[in-house]
């Protein structure tokens, strides 16, 4: 502003010098208190992963950080069958995050587009299916999975899964076909594509976004589930990761190192992913009653 | 080419409009289900998914709160209320009821409270935002159940980190000790579960006020300033009503959030000693293994609380469900 006009310019530069101000006091204030929260909820996970590196001669010592570093901690969990388990996290994580795509994605098309008795009665029901959690109804589901139904643990825990965070998918997605032009998959239509063929073609690509935060959401509940996959589960060679690195507890003398070196890999990666998708969260979670 | 396609398509769509408009005929019978069956392929997969994994499971509890099922799971056939009476008579079930009830209030007020301070907060300018903000997902982002692991093991009686500091400032004298073993303490360990669900309730409490901070437009605070409204007469008069909706809704997911919290207890006592850390939650599911149709008999019950913190959410959520 002040180089456009000239007298402003031949001001003497102690005027114009202020563009790099120092922060106010309130600034400081503000700030000084934020990072003191920021690294008050960071800390846990600092001391899960400083455990994690703690070598087992040290790992009784009175101290906040070891002498050394025993990397070794990382390579050494692997002897204990852990990779099976992570498979299955992972088996668990992936087929559920593509069965919710897969049962979502038409159903919160379908309900942005149309309008049609028991669009609202379909609503409330996801609605509701996000507010039951699995706990309320875990005596429901284990005698269901052990009487009546008998599948491989690790099948009955995507369908569970899949079932209880379909809400957050199709409520997310709902708002994000809702948000495109019609006019986009009409013009698609009129040259003869197919209402299937319009929204996989045409809205599925724009709604990109909220289809990512959709996948990356519901593979973090599936990875974090725990009461559902104690429930369902009992060898050690069915069991995801959240349930085995449980039963360190358990044992005589708990191996922390390596139960901490497990839960670094279960959870550094999942707080990254959260992070990309932090800013649309809250909106899915409420049924977009907070945006 | 393509552009004759258009045009040809085009004209047909609008001959088609015409026709309708020249007959308007009462749509018949099969042409009435066909519209009603219209969006079943669009839904159907959702409703066969929530069919099966949650109201099956529904259906099933109830069942089993009226089974009678022995502790080796060999089912003796329908038992009436008899569940029902059984998990009223017992003698724990007063403390677990009172427990429950105090857990859920401290939590979700104490989230709520600290929650209402770091939204205004975090709504500030300032430098690192950003990253400040991202440091507070970590325990939202991670499994309940490892956040509760690590603060087991940093509450450790003989080096657990907050033993540690707290032998630093003074106030744990003795390693080992009762007073260093905090989870072996009732009271105290309940003070420190709560601490550990304030601490994973937080974010996103914090996230959803700040979202509804968010959406409250700057001019109504420029209105107040000019009419000489001081800092906190604009909290109380404009920030806090319109924060309401937001709010409601917060606390009504906190509620459920809390009220079905099973991993934190589970991995921090296991409900116990005895059942003296227990919420109605924890007892269910401990009274699984040693009699399920009790078990089934108190999901039902808990199952009436979900139902009514569900009804008061979708009282809470009719507006935004009307929009959509």
């Amino acid at each position: 502003m002040a180089s456009i006009t000239a007298p402003a310019a031949q001001r003497p530069t102690a005027k114009a010098a202020p563009a790099r101000r120092l922060p106010s006091i309130k600034t400081v204030i503000v700030a000084g208190a934020a990072y003191v929260i920021g690294i008050i909820f960071i800390l846990p996970y600092l001391e899960m992963v400083i455990t994690a590196l703690r070598p087992q001669s040290e790992l009784d010592d009175r101290d906040y950080f070891p002498h050394h570093l025993a990397w070794s901690n990382f390579t050494n969990i692997w002897s204990t069958g852990l990779g099976t388990n992570l498979a299955i996290s992972l088996e668990i994580g992936i087929g559920t995050t593509v069965l919710v795509l897969l049962v979502a994605i038409p159903a919160a098309y379908y309900t942005a587009r149309r309008r049609f008795r028991g669009r609202g009665a379909f609503l409330v029901l996801v609605l509701i299916t996000q507010m039951f959690q699995p706990t309320s109804l875990i005596v429901g589901i284990y005698q269901e999975f052990t009487n009546t139904v008998h599948l491989p643990s690790t099948l009955a825990l995507i369908l569970v899964n899949s079932g209880f965070n379909l809400a957050f998918a199709v409520w997310i997605l709902n708002a994000y076909f809702g948000a495109i032009p019609k006019e986009l998959e009409e013009a698609a239509m009129v040259d003869g594509t197919s209402r299937f063929g319009a929204m996989t073609r045409i809205i599925i690509p724009l709604a990109l976004p909220g289809i990512v935060t959709a996948l990356i959401f519901t593979f973090i509940a599936a990875w974090n589930e725990f009461i559902v996959a104690l429930t369902l589960t009992n060898t050690d060679s069915t069991e995801p990761l959240t349930v085995k690195l449980n039963t360190y507890l358990g044992q005589y003398s708990t191996d922390w190192q390596h139960l901490f070196a497990g839960s670094v890999i279960a959870t550094i990666p999942v707080i990254i992913l959260f992070a990309l998708i932090e800013r649309k969260v809250v909106s899915g979670l409420t049924a977009g009653s907070v945006k | 080419m393509q552009e004759t396609v258009d045009t040809e398509s085009g004209a047909q769509q609008v001959t088609a409009g015409r026709a309708a408009v020249r007959a308007p005929r009462r749509p018949g019978r099969a042409r009435r289900l066909t519209r009603a069956l219209a969006p079943l392929p669009w839904l159907a997969p959702a409703l066969a998914l929530i069919g099966f994994a949650v109201l099956w499971p529904v259906w099933e509890m109830f069942q089993t709160s009226r089974q009678h099922i022995n502790s080796f799971g060999f089912d003796l056939g329908d038992y009436g209320w008899k569940n029902f009476s059984a998990v009223f008579d017992d003698p724990n079930l007063a403390s677990v009821m009172a427990r429950t009830g105090v857990w859920v209030f401290a939590v979700v007020a104490l989230t709520v409270l600290i929650s209402l301070a770091f939204a205004q907060l975090f709504n500030q300018r300032f430098p690192g935002r950003k990253v400040v903000r991202w440091a507070l997902i970590a325990p939202w982002a991670a499994s309940v159940m490892m956040t509760s692991i690590v603060f087991r093991w940093m509450l450790d009686p003989n080096n657990g980190v907050i033993n540690v500091l707290l032998h630093q400032l003074g106030i744990v004298s003795q390693f080992n000790g009762t007073q260093a073993s905090w989870l072996g303490n009732p009271t105290h360990a309940m003070y420190w579960m709560i601490v550990v669900a304030v601490f994973v309730s937080v974010p996103f409490t914090t996230y959803a006020l700040l979202a509804g901070l968010s959406s409250i437009p700057a001019e109504v605070y420029e209105a107040a300033r000019v009419d000489g409204a001081g800092r906190l007469r604009t909290y109380w008069a404009i920030t806090f009503p319109l924060l309401r909706p937001a709010m409601t809704v917060a606390i009504l997911i906190n509620l459920m959030n809390v009220f079905n919290s099973f991993p934190i207890i589970y991995t921090m006592t296991g409900g116990g000693p005895d059942s003296q850390t227990s919420t109605s939650t924890v007892y269910m599911y401990t009274l699984k293994t040693l009699n399920i149709g009790q078990s089934g008999a108190l999901s039902v019950i808990n199952f009436g609380v979900v139902i009514v913190i569900v009804l008061i959410f979708l009282r809470a959520n009719k507006n935004s469900l009307k929009e959509s």
